[in-house]
């Protein structure tokens, strides 16, 4: 009786999308943080929103959470997030800083009162995850180091029972240990094809192996939006010696850079139509790394065609 | 029985019980009010504190109280009553004063201070409604810190009754005047209706308060006074009226007074404000008094406000 009650809303919920938007629009004076963005996010991928300082990744980020105010259509898992927000926080966590858990609070009383206003939260859950860190149930949040709150944040969060979760800058300041750990226990103890998460960071290379999906954004508009079997298929980045500069940029590379005197070529394989087994005849062919992407596309965004054929 | 139940033995009824639990929404309100009290202590350290002040102040006036005794027994019938009363109305009146105080306090800093440390951003991602955490952020001078206050101050006069009563047992004061002429229970009375009324009366206080927690970046205190004071001398200044110093300062602070209580005694004496007899209240002309009701619709639109506001509250 249970199941057949439940069941029809979760179909329903993998017909729609877990986010969709169409015309999101957000300004702050004169200035323009979303310039009209177009998205559309499929239950089970894990996101990951790039691009610079001011871009407005977090304002799209507070926007999908019912933060901020914005002009278009917005639905997500089908609802206004403006104006339920919490209705909408039973289905979305969010960990919005590295630094929101209330700095008075005991370890305990956070298990306590998210145990208390959440339904979906599995206590138990909560206590695993803690009991494989150091963090004492009586510490206080400001106790705590950074990468412990962290921690203390991560578990709560994943012992929620969500369909979508956003990530904004979860590991900032925190070391390289924390940060990989953060990633490998959400990828092992939480993600399932179920959820979605969304993810902001300028730490691209700890999120290149744990993305579904790729989106550049720059100057409130989305420049780049792929899966990461596209990505890996479209790009392609060689390392030639200088003798073979030549006629790597015979090949229109998108962006050059000089490393140890030899120069590294980025080609857009779906622009320029050159199969791989010709350029790898140049020098030694790998997919770039998302950063080495994001430098070449921002930079090309920001200084208009600097000399690169487009 | 009929046939239908017969038919259908109590499976819908258990079917119910077993399907996913609907939250109730008193549940948020209740965790949000305790997270308050975590928060901040000092909504019950501070009365305690003060408590432990009167039980130390007791303490030593318990070594001039069967000399007091003795003078209070050579008083007219009438005046031993008021007398005895001081001590157990001096426990009220401290701490009516101190839960004002800290009702106060809480309230200028209650929407300001998860915008100052961020952690406004942690609260917004649970599912609590704006609604709920302003009710229970009001809830705290409207509610708790009353009912603290009323806690805190009958166990005190319960001390010093019992303590009283030792000490004039072990002199030849005695205690048969204490048991017989003191009201405690109309000071008790007193206390609960005294409590009640002045948190409807000031409502619009703390409704401002919490309002302009909610929406001042910063110095919250000043926006707090300095508005309600610029309108005052404004007038002043250029009328030569005292119309809203009137309303805003005297008839908000202390106008409950002299609409719960009839301050003249039936000899066309003033009441002593230590003790006032059951026979001086007059709830009929408080309810009946716009001034409170006014001020119930002014703090309620005040909360709604804050409730809209904080939809638009970021950390600052």
């Amino acid at each position: 009786m249970t199941l057949e009650a439940a069941s029809p809303g979760a179909m329903q919920a993998r017909a729609t999308p877990v986010v969709e938007a169409r015309g999101l629009r957000k300004t702050f004076g004169k200035t323009v943080a979303l310039d009209g963005i177009d998205l559309r996010i499929a239950e089970g991928r894990i996101l990951g929103l790039i691009g610079p300082n001011g871009a407005g990744k977090s304002t799209a980020l507070n926007a999908i959470l019912g933060l901020t105010e914005y002009q278009g259509a917005l639905r997500v898992l089908g609802r206004d997030p403006w104006n339920e927000r919490d209705q909408l926080m039973l289905d979305v966590c969010f960990i919005a800083d590295v630094a929101v858990m209330p700095r008075w609070m005991r370890v305990s009383q956070a298990l306590d009162y998210v145990a208390g206003v959440h339904p979906r939260f599995d206590r138990g859950k909560a206590e695993g995850f803690l009991a494989k860190t150091a963090i004492q149930r009586g510490s206080r949040v400001r106790e705590l180091s950074k990468g412990m709150v962290a921690q203390l944040h991560l578990a709560l969060v994943m012992a929620i029972d969500a369909k979508l979760l956003v990530l904004d800058e979860p590991t900032l300041g925190l070391d390289i240990l924390y940060r990989k750990q953060f990633y490998d226990s959400l990828l092992n103890d939480y993600y399932d094809l179920s959820r979605t998460i969304i993810v902001t960071t300028h730490q691209v290379e700890d999120i290149q192996n744990v993305l579904t999906d790729l989106m550049f954004i720059h100057h409130g508009r989305i420049v780049l939006n792929c899966s990461m079997e596209e990505f890996e298929s479209r790009y392609l980045e060689v390392m030639a010696l200088p003798e073979q500069a030549a006629t790597a940029r015979g090949f229109k590379p998108i962006h050059e850079r000089q490393v140890l005197g030899r120069t590294i070529f980025l080609f857009d394989l779906k622009n320029n139509g050159v199969d791989r087994q010709r350029l790898g005849a140049v020098g030694d062919a790998r997919t770039p790394s998302i950063a080495d992407l994001f430098v070449a596309v921002m930079g090309e965004k920001a200084s208009g065609a600097q000399g690169v054929a487009r | 029985m009929n046939t239908s139940s017969s038919g259908m033995p109590d499976f819908p009824l258990e079917a119910r019980a077993v399907s996913p639990a609907v939250v109730s929404p008193t549940r948020p309100l209740y965790w949000s009010v305790r997270r308050e009290l975590w928060e901040n202590r000092s909504i019950y350290i501070a009365p305690l504190a003060a408590g432990a002040l009167y039980v130390v102040g007791l303490l030593i006036s318990l070594i001039h109280l069967p000399r007091d005794v003795r003078e209070i027994a050579m008083m007219e019938p009438a005046q031993q009553s008021t007398m005895l009363s001081h001590y157990y109305a001096h426990a009220g009146m401290l701490l009516v004063l101190t839960g004002f105080l800290v009702g106060i306090f809480y309230s200028l800093d209650a929407l300001h201070s998860e915008r100052r440390d961020r952690s406004i951003l942690f609260w917004k991602s649970l599912p609590v409604s704006d609604l709920t955490t302003v009710l229970s952020k009001a809830s705290i001078p409207l509610v708790v810190l009353p009912v603290i206050v009323f806690a805190i101050t009958i166990v005190l006069q319960l001390i010093a009754f019992v303590l009283s009563t030792g000490v004039l047992l072990t002199t030849d004061a005695g205690a048969s005047m204490l048991w017989t002429k003191l009201p405690l229970f109309q000071i008790q009375l007193g206390l609960l209706y005294s409590l009640t009324v002045m948190v409807l009366w000031h409502a619009p206080v703390y409704g401002w308060l919490i309002f302009v927690s909610g929406w001042a970046r910063r110095a919250t205190f000043l926006w707090a006074v300095l508005p309600p004071l610029a309108l005052c001398v404004g007038e002043y200044l250029s009328f030569h009226t005292t119309y809203f110093t009137d309303l805003l300062l005297k008839d908000r602070l202390f106008g409950f007074a002299g609409r719960a209580f009839n301050l003249v005694a039936p000899d066309g004496t003033p009441v002593d404000a230590h003790f006032i007899p059951v026979a001086q209240f007059t709830p009929g002309r408080f309810l009946s008094s716009p001034g409170l009701w006014v001020g119930l619709i002014v703090a309620g639109a005040l909360l709604f406000a804050a409730v809209r506001l904080r939809r638009y509250r970021e950390p600052i």
